[in-house]
């Protein structure tokens, strides 16, 4: 029915004269962004940021093929949804793996492209070359100017910072020449002489003109052009030193010449699958790696079991339709709910802290003793679900209860008549049941517990550390916040690269769980009917 | 009679005995509420502790005062106005365009039928499986490029952060709202495409005021979600003056927490309070949005 009404439409845009301005009006946008994408990419490409101007290819083909074509009209509508999801949710997760497979980190952060750049900005004073004979010329703010004769005897003037122009006089304040062809006078400067210019110490470490195009006192007789030191070869991808000779190749990002002399900054390099087999075999990393999954896995599971079994037993108790004062109950119940969850972390790390918190205090009053909630593992373990169960709880009663009040009550009734104990009718009625409908939020919850960096970084910060850990690991740290230190917390280096394995292999692990949530939930199936 | 005299007993005794279940979960209820109100009841208490620190504190301070949310207003550490304008601003723009995005998208996929239809949806279902939380890091390199091209676009940047909050917004919402719009009967679409009203006309004319109710309901939910994010705003943005309120006081208790505790408090409280409210009176509402999955587990 739908579809006909869009052929209409395109019937009508198609026949009548009226409506050519909007579609010309759509072309002129259209025109409009290719250009700006163009510009867009020619700059991303000369950066060498070539799998974002790919994913941003790719998308401006499909706008484009979605503004052109009459069947794509429904596409428009979702357009800039498509556009944003396909710019930041899809291209990271591409990005990622590209990521995962190179050395992105401390010392490679920049690409080859501009690596090279930078390293050829370096110059040198050749002893040969293209070379002037020269004046110098002074401000009164000590500024300084050259006037340079090429073999030919051109006249050129050079400041530092600006292009060298060949110049005549009357330009720029240029005044007469004298009869070797140079200025007598040049407006706001001082012509020095020759000899207290050769003595002037400043003056060899000025550089004159542009960069690129840069030219620096040799001898008291002599200014020469100064050269780049280092000249990229692509046949051997590899930088030569001009002056000596030496070739540094391309060794794993970074230039390395075969006495093993590196050229700084080193840049990003496809390592293959280095960065994989450092998180699954390397002796180093294994230990932290195991216990850290160990812990994840565990996490997730006593967090799920602590949070639905504290919010059903609720749900339960308060599933009567007698029950006094209902609704204030729910309404205080699921107040941690309601506090922003980054902010109720902090204040529980208040109360808990070990020397000055309250409930130390409290229990240290009551029992002489208080758990080390943030030095000792096993604890601060504990103090991780304790505040996990405080924090979610709420969220499982209400979905437990709203999934209590669409079980019938006359099931209960018959299973009453047959005798059963209120047990026996909890295990053998409700449960099950109950499953069937919160199953899917119950998965959907691990995988939440599984990610939940907030609650790990927020508490702790993954502490306590572990010993002796090549990378920053705590005993608390997730495999997500593991991610996060390695690649932002900077103390002892980033890996933007090996973060990046990790979080496919967390990939792997949500995919996985996800797999099993649509198979055994029949998710898939009401999906497919429901579209 | 002695039969008659027995049941009664033993109805009497049941009403007892539920009469007695009932304290019994009163007591437990009440034990409950503590144990989910102390913090926030702490938190309130902090802030108003003359003192300021974790270690002088007491459930009911001494000398009760203000001096905190003074403190804290005035303070140059803690710009919390900045922070919060920022945080305002930012939820602000995302819950409102991703709204926008959200159910024209949801139009398009409810009322028009093409090829690759079914796809898209299943696929859109597919990617929000995987949260731009976990392509943090790809996502933090991806903003440092674009900033290397249009600054304005780049890391420190609330447009950025923006971006990227709208980079997930069709894959949350998408199939709650195409649910709600596939409610809505066909028969009024054709009686106005009868009277010659284009597919624009009907969405906004029609369609949007019967989806009012709903749109404000996710675009609360959605604003709720980004003030209270953390992770990706507190890795793209750069400055102590672009900084959301979130971040904010994640760094200042990371520095000064036991010292300056009251002041934190007081900060935290002012945070949570708008959102607590929004919560307390929507409750119905969102209990049913739960139920659909739509927001955080």
């Amino acid at each position: 029915m739908a579809s006909t009404a869009t052929q209409e439409i395109d019937k009508k845009t198609s026949s009548s004269p009226v409506s050519i301005m909007p579609r010309l009006i759509r072309y002129a946008i259209l025109i409009a962004l290719d250009i700006g994408v163009f510009w867009f990419l020619t700059r991303l490409v000369a950066l060498g940021y070539y799998p974002l101007a790919a994913a941003i290819l790719i998308i401006a083909i499909f706008v484009n093929i979605v503004f052109l074509r009459k069947e794509a009209y429904p596409i428009r509508w979702m357009i800039i949804g498509l556009i944003l999801m396909g710019l930041f949710t899809i291209y990271p997760i591409i990005f990622t793996v590209w990521v995962s497979f190179t050395n992105y980190g401390e010392g490679h952060l920049i690409t080859k492209e501009q690596a090279v750049d930078q390293i050829s900005n370096l110059k040198f004073l050749p002893e040969e070359g293209r070379a002037f004979s020269w004046t110098a010329f002074k401000s009164s703010e000590g500024d300084y100017a050259l006037w340079l004769i090429d073999a030919e005897g051109n006249g050129y003037l050079a400041k530092p910072g600006e292009p060298v122009t060949q110049s005549q006089p009357g330009e720029s304040g240029i005044g007469e020449f004298d009869d070797r062809g140079i200025p007598q006078t040049i407006e706001g400067y001082q012509r020095l002489n020759p000899f207290l210019a050769a003595t002037d110490r400043n003056l060899t470490e000025v550089l004159f003109g542009e960069e690129g195009n840069t030219i620096q006192v040799r001898s008291p007789t002599e200014a020469a052009e100064l050269l780049p030191l280092y000249v990229y070869d692509p046949d051997q991808d590899a930088m030569v030193n001009q002056e000596t000779g030496t070739v540094y190749k391309n060794l794993r990002g970074t230039f390395t010449s075969s006495s093993g002399q590196q050229l700084r900054p080193g840049f990003v390099e496809q390592i293959q699958w280095t960065n994989f087999r450092n998180f699954f075999v390397s002796p180093a990393l294994r230990g932290p790696i195991v216990r850290i999954v160990a812990w994840n896995f565990a996490f997730a599971f006593f967090s799920l079991l602590l949070n639905f079994s504290l919010g059903l037993a609720i749900a339960i108790m308060f599933n009567d339709v007698y029950f006094p004062f209902k609704k204030l109950f729910r309404s205080l119940l699921i107040i941690p709910y309601t506090v922003p969850a980054l902010i109720t972390i902090l204040i529980w790390r208040g109360m808990l802290n070990p020397d000055l918190g309250v409930i130390t205090h409290a229990l240290e009053g009551l029992f002489g003793w208080a758990p080390p909630w943030f030095t000792d593992q096993f604890w601060a373990k504990m103090a991780i679900l304790l505040v996990n169960l405080w924090l979610s709880y709420p969220y499982f009663m209400l979905i437990n209860s709203g999934a209590l009040q669409s079980i019938p009550d006359d099931i209960y009734a018959a299973a009453q008549v047959d005798g059963a104990s209120p047990w026996q009718r909890f295990r053998s009625i409700t449960l099950p049941l109950l499953l069937v409908a919160v199953g899917p939020l119950l998965i959907a919850s691990f995988t939440f517990n599984f990610n939940n960096f907030n609650l790990i970084y927020l508490f702790n910060a993954g502490g306590p550390p572990m010993a002796g850990t090549p990378t920053p690991a705590g005993h608390t740290d997730i495999l997500i916040s593991y991610v996060y230190n390695l690649a932002f917390s900077g103390s002892r280096g980033i890996a933007y690269g090996f973060a990046s394995a990790i979080t496919i292999v967390i990939f792997f692990i949500v995919g996985t769980i996800t797999l099993f949530q649509f198979r055994y939930t029949r998710m898939w199936e009401e999906v497919s009917e429901n579209v | 009679m002695s039969s008659i005299s027995a049941i009664q007993r033993l109805r009497t005794s049941s009403k007892a005995q539920y009469r007695f279940s009932i304290a019994v979960r009163m007591v437990i209820g009440v034990i409950l509420i503590i144990f989910s109100v102390f913090p926030i009841l702490w938190m309130i208490s902090a802030s108003l502790n003359p003192t300021g620190t974790l270690a002088t504190q007491t459930l009911i301070p001494r000398n009760m005062g203000l001096g905190n949310y003074r403190e804290l207003l005035t303070s140059q550490t803690f710009p919390f106005w900045t922070w919060f304008g920022n945080s305002i601003k930012v939820a602000s723009i995302t819950s409102v365009l991703s709204l926008a995005i959200t159910t024209v998208a949801a139009y398009a996929f409810s009322r028009f039928r093409f090829g690759g239809r079914q796809t898209m949806l299943k696929a859109i279902l597919l990617i929000n499986v995987f949260p731009n939380l976990l392509a943090l890091v790809a996502t933090f390199l991806m903003i440092s490029q674009f900033g290397d091209v249009i600054p304005a676009l780049g890391l420190g940047t609330h447009t950025s952060l923006i971006l990227v909050y709208l980079g997930g917004a069709m894959g949350v919402n998408i199939w709650l709202m195409k649910g709600f719009l596939d409610t809505i009967p066909r028969d009024i679409d054709e009686s106005a495409m009868v009277e010659g009203a284009s597919n624009w006309q009907i969405f906004t004319r029609l369609i949007m005021p019967l989806l009012r109710p709903i749109l404000v309901v996710i675009a609360i939910l959605n604003y709720i979600g980004t003030y209270g994010e953390f992770v990706l705003a507190r890795v793209l943005l750069r400055s102590n003056e672009s900084y959301t309120l979130m971040v904010g006081l994640q760094i200042f208790a990371g520095a000064q927490i036991s010292q300056r505790w009251g002041v934190f408090a007081a900060g935290a409280l002012m945070g949570a309070l708008p959102i607590m409210i929004i919560y307390l009176a929507l409750q119905d509402q969102i209990v049913g949005g739960l139920t659909q999955g739509a927001v955080k587990g």
